[in-house]
């Protein structure tokens, strides 16, 4: 890549969010903002490799922006939108004080994430207005066509201006549910990379994990005293601190017990326990990322999977349990008691979440590693059947084939007789 | 901005004595605070008439436009700066005639460009 390209991919990590949060503040339009943006980068490309490189690149793609912006006014200013005219006419050229670009940017998000936008909007809108991602690049990260998530971003659009969804940071009332919906969708991006789904998409999706982390970093710059935006951030750094191990040669999931340690991100753990000591300093309930992050914390620091500390695991999942009722919790709960007291009280204490966990895959993986534990195969490979069945994943679907398969071999020796599967 | 607030329910019963006590509370706040419009109660979809005149005579029909499990019970009308005033009325609305509500924006000016 040459220097030009270099800068201006750079440019477009680092300004994209802010050239369209200041645009959107200065003409009340996403629309506008989202097209003039992406018309100043388009500029940029073609001039840049002849001009030479701006020493400003951000004030250079703003105003360049800023002017197509105002070109496009002015252009549909003529077919009858003349309060936009007004205002451009009395705001020409604004200057923008430091501080407010900060804010424009978390204006943005929480405008992209707002309740009243369905949850699939908020995720695509992020991704294009605070992202910079292309349309195309969305679209095949949640495997719709072009044409589909271009209609759900449109549509989005047309609703905030319709029914004017307010472009500014929430009050102080609505604020701690408001930065937990922007968090929902950071988390949900994450996870759709961390655990990619269907059959034509790469298992692991390192570009969606980077894009979220990406993300969840901004939000903490701009919240930095927000424990749940420091949590989050702290839950993803661990979580990718393992991806270079999570994968095998031949393409399989590897379980967190078999991984190659060393081959964890020891940078991003450092970062991620400085985070989460950060947080138990502060002394503040923690809400449901930060246990998480200090569940990842715990994993991490064990440099075999018998030196993990399942006592603390678990005296963090009662804590979680207590804050967010959810079976799958639970289930996660019981998967780390299984290590304490054995795979027959945990699976007792999994029965009951047959009911509202049975389309879910993780569920059948638990019982059917628990059941095989116990030596009780045949029921084991049925849950194994029915987890391969839900499992979204690729790569995961291949390991609990191999773990089905391994099951069948190590139940009968040679003479056919039934052999004990091993710890 | 306007916004019109429906009341969703899916049987015509009258609201019962607190609730209507509610709703009065939840009125008189519209009123005072400056975001109140126009409300009012409707009976049930039975009493509705649709008239279709599109065409050479009035076709006059008994019943609503359209049959469905809930229908709109009653409404406000409400000035507000934007969705997230709105929504927080509505919201209060709710918890007052312990009903759904729906909330929907006029058309402005700058919509019909």
């Amino acid at each position: 890549m040459t220097g030009v390209q270099e800068a201006i991919t750079r440019a477009h990590r680092e300004e994209w969010a802010r050239v369209v949060a200041s645009l959107t503040r200065r003409f009340g339009d996403l629309d506008i903002a989202e097209e003039a943006a992406a018309e100043a980068f388009a500029a940029a490309v073609e001039r840049w490799p002849a001009d030479g490189v701006p020493p400003n690149p951000g004030a250079w793609l703003t105003t360049t922006a800023g002017r197509r912006a105002i070109d496009r006014i002015r252009r549909e200013g003529k077919r009858g939108t003349k309060s936009r005219e007004a205002q451009v006419l009395f705001d020409d050229e604004p200057p923008a004080p430091l501080g407010a670009i900060e804010d424009d940017r978390l204006r943005l998000l929480f405008t992209c994430c707002h309740p009243a936008l369905a949850v699939e909007a908020r995720v695509a809108l992020t991704l294009r207005m605070v992202g910079g991602l292309t349309m195309p690049e969305i679209a095949r990260a949640f495997l719709v066509t072009e044409t589909t998530m271009g209609q759900r971003i449109t549509r989005a659009k047309a609703k905030i201006r319709a029914a004017r969804i307010p472009y500014r940071v929430p009050s102080a009332e609505d604020l701690p549910e408001r930065v937990s919906g922007v968090l929902t969708v950071l988390f949900l991006v994450f996870n759709e990379g961390y655990l990619a789904t269907g059959p034509d998409t790469d298992p692991l999706r390192t570009d969606l994990t980077a894009e979220a982390i990406r993300l969840a970093r901004l939000l903490r710059v701009l919240l930095p005293q927000d424990g749940e935006v420091a949590g989050l951030l702290a839950l993803m750094l661990l979580t990718e601190s393992r991806h270079r191990a999570r994968l095998s040669a031949n393409g399989e999931l590897v379980a967190l017990g078999e991984q190659d340690r060393g081959a964890w991100d020891a940078a991003l753990i450092a970062e991620g326990h400085r985070l989460v000591r950060e947080r138990l300093a502060a002394g503040e309930p923690p809400g449901r990322f930060q246990i998480l992050a200090a569940i990842n914390a715990v994993h991490t620091s064990a440099r075999d999977i018998r030196d993990t500390d399942w006592s603390q695991v678990v005296a963090l999942y009662d804590q979680l349990v207590r804050i967010d009722r959810s079976p799958i919790v639970a289930l996660n709960r019981a998967i780390a008691v299984a290590e304490i007291d054995g795979p027959e009280v945990a699976l007792g204490s999994i029965d009951g979440l047959a009911v509202s966990l049975t389309g879910y895959h993780a569920y059948h993986a638990a019982r059917a590693d628990l059941l095989r534990r116990l030596g009780r195969s045949n029921e084991s490979r049925a849950a194994y059947d029915a987890a391969i069945e839900s499992a979204g994943n690729t790569a995961e679907a291949a390991y609990l084939a191999r773990r089905r398969d391994q099951l069948a071999k190590s139940c009968f020796n040679a003479s056919g007789l039934p052999i004990p599967s091993l710890p | 901005m306007q916004y019109l607030l429906s009341v969703i329910n899916d049987s015509d019963d009258e609201a019962t004595q607190d609730e209507q006590a509610a709703i009065d509370v939840f009125n008189d706040r519209l009123q005072t605070d400056g975001y109140w419009v126009f409300a009012g109660g409707l009976p049930g979809p039975s009493t509705a008439t649709v008239i279709d005149n599109r065409g050479d005579d009035a076709i006059v029909t008994d019943g609503p436009f359209l049959e469905s499990k809930e229908f709109i019970v009653g409404f406000w009308i409400i000035e507000a700066a934007d969705l997230d005033v709105a929504l927080r009325l509505a919201t209060d609305g709710s918890k007052a005639c312990n009903r759904k509500v729906e909330v929907r924006p006029f058309l402005t000016e700058a919509d019909t460009k």
